[in-house]
């Protein structure tokens, strides 16, 4: 992981994964479900985009490759010297018969800042695809900013999922009924599988409590399955979505 | 073109089914995260800024002539939630059938045959608006209207609201909504040129979770 010399510069500013899984296909032989796979770790203990920082991504797992990627700490967002948003890109791509687990900590929008984050992921019709996104709506007891976070994934070149959301200060009705009606840690699991029977009927977690809730679907755009939970603190949002893996993956 | 035709496509009293939806209030309500006109705004509001863009987009690019098929993936992509996707689609086979009727037009016939089970409704209604000889900007309006006034008209019978504070809601409700069909007719251009993933996708994580929640439920007043 190498960090720009200017982060807090307004200009484009490109991370990489580890050298080993980053752009290089891994060519093993065998089969990617016999490989142990490659890990890599976002070093990046203290990442905080900054108003005006622009950030970017890229990660490739190579046809028959497999590789985890998580990150050392959570990504906060802060206020920078400007008001402009800072932009957070990551763009995904895994190839035939490749595996992708991409587990980042969480992403926390603090008070007054202003971030646009983007996912965007390209899958081969064959690869495999495990990914979270968190996110916490402010820290203790603290406004959130203002989150804009679109997650786009396509699979053999069509959409399988494309979702906006927007929280804080200036949303409309962010925060009431129809949105988020006070939760303040949200986040998804996706599952991509073609080796594996999807379940076909929606599986509801918690949905009589008031303290969180979810539910794990299927996609209709190929065999992938997708989590999505609203909880009050981020450790509830993590059993939310470590119980939904638990059924997608039918144990 | 005919405005009328406008008219006659946003109207509650157009043959198209979607009386019998709540646009997800029944949840709200049952989960008393909606109980009076004040939250019932909140969350027309917030149902309009997310899935309100997000269907009017699609109408407008419907109108607009983008492939509807690709726009019927582009729908599905969206829409998350199995039971969301199930009432689009059913919604969208009622509406083809009054569209078919008022103004009939060969790329409804098209849709039609290639989506039996019914193609998401905006679409429909998208292009129902492009044979009426109306433009993609009247079609964001009708699917955003549609959008506030189905949750408000429900939570009238649902709450015992007085009917003259639903639409005195909708009236203050006015600039959002232009705003919305502005953003949506805008986005549905860009589609034209760049492909869907132009479109708006604003999404609810609550109105996905309640939506298969309400499914679920065994007696319930509104299919959705």
């Amino acid at each position: 992981m190498r960090h720009s010399p200017h982060p807090r510069q307004p200009q484009r500013t490109r991370h990489h994964a580890p050298a080993a899984t980053q752009r290089r296909p891994v060519p093993p032989p065998t089969p990617a479900h016999r490989q142990k796979p490659r890990q890599g770790r976002d070093h990046r203990r203290d990442e905080r985009p900054l108003g005006g920082d622009r950030l970017t991504i890229d990660v490739t797992a190579g046809d028959r490759a497999a590789l985890e990627v998580t990150t050392a700490a959570a990504t906060l967002a802060l206020r920078g010297p400007t008001t402009a948003p800072a932009t957070y890109d990551v763009r995904l791509t895994v190839g035939e018969h490749a595996s992708l687990r991409w587990l980042p900590q969480p992403l926390i929008s603090a008070a007054d800042s202003n971030l646009r984050q983007t996912c965007t992921v390209e899958l081969a019709s064959t690869a495999r695809l495990l990914l979270r996104e968190e996110q916490l709506l402010g820290r203790a007891n603290e406004d959130p900013g203002h989150l804009v976070s679109r997650l786009l994934v396509h699979r053999a070149g069509r959409p399988l999922l494309d979702q906006q959301t927007a929280y804080g200060d200036p949303e409309p009705g962010w925060d009431g009924p129809a949105i988020l009606h006070g939760h303040r840690a949200v986040g998804q699991l996706l599952l991509v599988d073609p080796q594996m029977s999807m379940r076909r009927s929606p599986i509801l977690l918690r949905p009589r409590s008031r303290e969180g809730c979810a539910v794990l679907a299927p996609l209709a755009g190929g065999p992938a399955l997708l989590a999505t939970a609203v909880a009050p603190t981020s450790s509830t949002l993590r059993e939310l979505l470590d119980e939904a893996l638990t059924h997608a993956l039918g144990q | 073109m005919s405005r009328a035709a406008l008219l006659l496509l946003a109207d509650g009293r157009f043959p198209a089914g979607g009386h019998a939806h709540s646009g997800g209030i029944e949840a709200a309500i049952a989960h008393q995260a909606v109980h009076d006109t004040d939250s019932l705004q909140t969350f027309c509001r917030g149902r309009l800024h997310t899935t309100g863009l997000t269907t009017a987009g699609l109408a407008a690019a419907a109108a607009a002539g983008v492939n509807p098929l690709l726009l019927d993936d582009a729908a599905d992509a969206r829409t998350p939630a199995p039971a969301l996707r199930a009432v689009a689609r059913r919604l969208g086979r009622q509406m083809m059938r009054a569209a078919r009727a008022t103004f009939p037009s060969k790329d409804l016939e098209r849709l039609a045959a290639a989506r039996p089970q019914g193609a998401h409704q905006p679409i429909v209604l998208g292009l129902a608006a492009r044979a009426a000889g109306l433009t993609p900007l009247d079609a964001a309006y009708a699917a955003a209207y549609e959008n506030a006034s189905g949750p408000a008209t429900a939570a009238v019978r649902l709450l015992s609201l007085d009917p003259l504070d639903a639409s005195s809601l909708l009236a203050h409700l006015s600039t959002d909504l232009d705003a919305v069909a502005t953003a949506a007719a805008r986005a549905a251009d860009r589609a034209t040129a760049e492909g869907v993933d132009a479109l708006p996708s604003a999404s609810s994580p609550l109105l996905d979770i309640t939506g298969e929640q309400h499914a679920a439920w065994t007696v319930r007043l509104f299919a959705s």
